[in-house]
């Protein structure tokens, strides 16, 4: 008798328990993204500190060659945070998520890398900033369509950081490239960390 | 009183749940898909095209013994299909949801809707 009288509570507990469980596992077999939270966040933090080195530099060669720097501990930082992240799953690296990523991810960089002879060659040095975050934004943006939505997101407000570089006054420069590759990766790094398996 | 009443209408929902699809292939379907790795395997094969062994025991945090018992048992209920093959030496297992799989998880979730549904009316 009395366990008829409790029989209601636990079957519509167990049928929402299981409804919960389905819902997680989709959540967190969906929502993996190869991008390394981490490795974003400490990539924030050397480009805070380039773009004030960036900001002292006398001559357009050493702020380039600033920046240039930066890029090469980002890619470092990114690319063995990235490894890991695969590892720590279980992931392929040359064939699972990072693949995808990756072969969206760098036409853009490349592209960045041919735009950044070009402007500097043509004396533009102004325009750099809100080209690098155009085209970085825009790889987030490409990668991010085979990856969690906060990635793509992520992309796009690079993209708007980058127009505002590329339209507003050459001073906001290495201001913009700080809020962009500073800030932007230390924000979203912290969110894809907690939320996206580190 | 009204608990009582409650627990015999659940009671009746739960039966009439299973004889609406037909109760031997009902019973059938929840022991195969209500455990609970095996509703694990299922639920993320559907929001991913593939998943490799090590991704689902990653994924459902479960030891090799276990995931593959279970996954052997889907894939005998067509559930799933399993594909190996090698990356580079090392050996891949690679498993997809079929159609008859994505169908019974609607079931699935149907039925516990429906459960939900009938202890809230009740």
């Amino acid at each position: 008798m009395l366990r008829i009288m409790v029989a209601p509570r636990p079957l519509h507990d167990r049928a929402l328990d299981n409804l919960r469980f389905i819902r997680q596992t989709m959540e967190r077999a969906g929502s993996f993204t190869a991008v390394p939270g981490w490795g974003q966040v400490a990539v924030g933090v050397t480009a805070l500190a380039a773009a004030f080195l960036a900001a002292h530099q006398r001559t357009p060669e050493l702020w380039l060659a600033t920046w240039l720097g930066e890029a090469i501990v980002a890619l470092a930082i990114g690319g063995s945070t990235m490894v890991r992240k695969a590892y720590a799953v279980n992931d392929p690296i040359l064939s699972g998520p990072g693949r995808r990523f990756g072969l969206s991810f760098l036409p853009p960089m490349v592209v960045g890398g041919l735009l950044t002879m070009v402007l500097y060659r043509a004396g533009l040095v102004h325009a750099l900033p809100g080209t690098w975050l155009l085209l970085y934004g825009t790889g987030f943006v490409t990668g991010g369509a085979f990856s969690v939505r906060i990635v793509p997101v992520m992309g796009i407000c690079f993209m708007l950081v980058g127009s505002v570089a590329l339209f507003g006054p050459a001073a906001w420069g290495d201001w913009l490239m700080a809020a962009g590759f500073g800030g932007l990766h230390i924000v979203f790094g912290m969110i894809i960390a907690w939320r996206y398996g580190g | 009183m009204a608990k009582q009443g409650a627990a015999r209408k659940s009671e009746a929902v739960e039966h009439g749940l299973k004889g609406e699809r037909g109760g031997s292939r009902a019973a059938e379907l929840d022991r195969l898909i209500h455990e609970r790795v095996r509703l694990g395997i299922v639920s993320a094969l559907a929001v991913n095209d593939s998943l490799s062994f090590n991704q689902l025991k990653a994924l459902l945090k479960t030891s090799d013994g276990n995931l593959s018992v279970h996954a052997r048992r889907l894939e005998e209920a067509q559930y799933i299909t399993c594909a190996k093959s090698f990356e580079g030496r090392m050996p891949k297992t690679e498993y997809r949801l079929t159609a008859a799989g994505r169908r019974a998880l609607e079931r699935y979730l149907d039925h516990m809707e429906a459960l939900i549904r009938a202890t809230r009316q009740a």
